[in-house]
């Protein structure tokens, strides 16, 4: 229980601080909009069939959730690394994944927030998503939280972090595009479970190689 | 308490320390002194067990008895005091926290700003605020980099103070440009060149 109490500490504060400092979630808003914006006029999807529409337009919504995703990990950390707060959060006796599990929450709250404009405005410039869709969406959250958290953690340890965190976390999310834009469009029941399985796989390595990634940050 | 063994830390082809011995039981004090970039920082990262040394062998405490200030206060700006003390007391597992916490703050000239965002705080004030933080699990080995950086007189005092009563029960590591302030509690004596 006291593992949770610390994990529900960490994520309280991480929400106060985005409450306070409005950083990190009206950036993901204004760049998931402004992504389907562009997509809208870039991509002409009208002017094709129906089925080549959904296509194309289900695969801009996953390009655009996933660099939104992107930009939200991009900040995860920015409070640790800019006070050096890491160090005395690893310092304490607390088990140190309880630090990924209660950013992962935090991530996971800002995304679905991004995800709650995103839905509605890709259904403006293009049609409505199915039920089908919005479950892909939250399985894939946890991925993307679960993954994205780690990989921000060890690009706070290096120098070239703003390199570091895409050029670990996008090659890990290819699994997670497959799986949603498949669950998009072919729908059934295989790409979820796929999703599923990845979440499981991922959020369990995570939660075990975070003590290994923090020790020397 | 705390011991190193011809410790060695490289970053690349640098090697900023070499072959360091250091050895501190409870009670004891050691002053690093050394100019900029002669490896204060990184040794007291390596004892604090926040870095790995390259070669040689080190000794830690538990990491929650460790006390450790480094050259930023390590606080979060956008809570306030009392927030990030209970925080990281709740993380240190501190008994009667906000009684602890209380005396801290009060001790340090906090109190009434209990409730402002550290972000509106001067330097000196989220230097006492770490040191706060620092002290507030009662850590047996306290390791404090530039601790009297951006204090004001009375902040000095009070640190001096609180270095004072620290007393036997803890092992205190310390490095500082001006070692004459704690020359008097040194039991060790470390100097980089």
């Amino acid at each position: 229980m006291r593992y949770f109490a610390d994990v529900a500490a960490l994520a309280r504060k991480d929400l106060l601080i985005e409450l306070r400092a409005k950083e990190t979630v009206p950036a993901m808003l204004l760049f998931v909009v402004a992504a389907l914006t562009i997509f809208h006029f870039s991509v002409p999807v009208k002017s094709v069939s129906v089925n080549a529409q959904h296509q194309v337009g289900l695969g801009l919504l996953w390009t655009a959730i996933i660099f939104t995703a992107l930009l939200g990990l991009t900040r995860a950390f920015v409070p640790e690394r800019e006070q050096s707060v890491f160090d005395a959060l690893v310092l304490a006796p607390s088990d140190r994944s309880a630090i990924w599990l209660a950013k992962a929450f935090s991530v996971f709250a800002f995304l679905a927030l991004a995800e709650l404009v995103a839905v509605p405005a890709f259904g403006l410039f293009f049609f409505n998503v199915g039920w089908q869709t919005i479950v892909a969406l939250l399985l894939a959250n946890i991925g993307i939280c679960a993954v994205g958290t780690l990989t921000g953690a060890m690009a706070v340890a290096g120098r070239a972090r703003e390199l570091i965190l895409p050029l670990l976390f996008l090659p890990l999310s290819i699994p997670i595009v497959v799986g949603g834009v498949g669950a998009s469009i072919i729908g059934g029941q295989k790409y979820l479970g796929f999703l599923a399985l990845y979440d499981a796989v991922f959020v369990l390595l995570s939660w075990g190689s975070f003590e290994y990634v923090v020790a020397e940050t | 308490m705390v011991s190193a063994t011809k410790l060695s830390k490289s970053f690349g082809a640098k090697r900023v320390l070499n072959k360091v011995d250091v050895s501190l039981d409870a009670g004891g004090f050691l002053l690093v002194t050394g100019p900029n970039g002669s490896g204060k920082t990184t040794l007291l990262r390596v004892l604090a067990g926040l870095d790995a040394p390259t070669s040689g062998e080190v000794l830690l405490p538990d990491r929650g008895v460790i006390g450790y200030l480094g050259h930023e206060p390590l606080v979060y700006r956008e809570l306030t005091p009392l927030e990030n003390l209970h925080l990281f007391g709740r993380l240190y597992r501190v008994p009667d926290r906000a009684e602890r916490i209380g005396m801290l703050l009060e001790r340090f000239g906090l109190w009434e700003v209990r409730d402002q965002h550290v972000s509106t705080f001067s330097r000196g004030m989220r230097q006492r605020l770490g040191l706060c933080r620092v002290l507030l699990h009662k850590p047996e080995l306290v390791i404090l980099d530039e601790p009297f950086n951006a204090l004001d007189v009375a902040g000095s005092a009070l640190l001096d103070a609180t270095l004072d009563e620290l007393g036997p029960r803890s092992a205190v590591i310390v490095a500082t440009h001006d070692p004459e302030r704690v020359e008097r509690l040194a039991t060790q004596r470390l100097a980089f060149a």
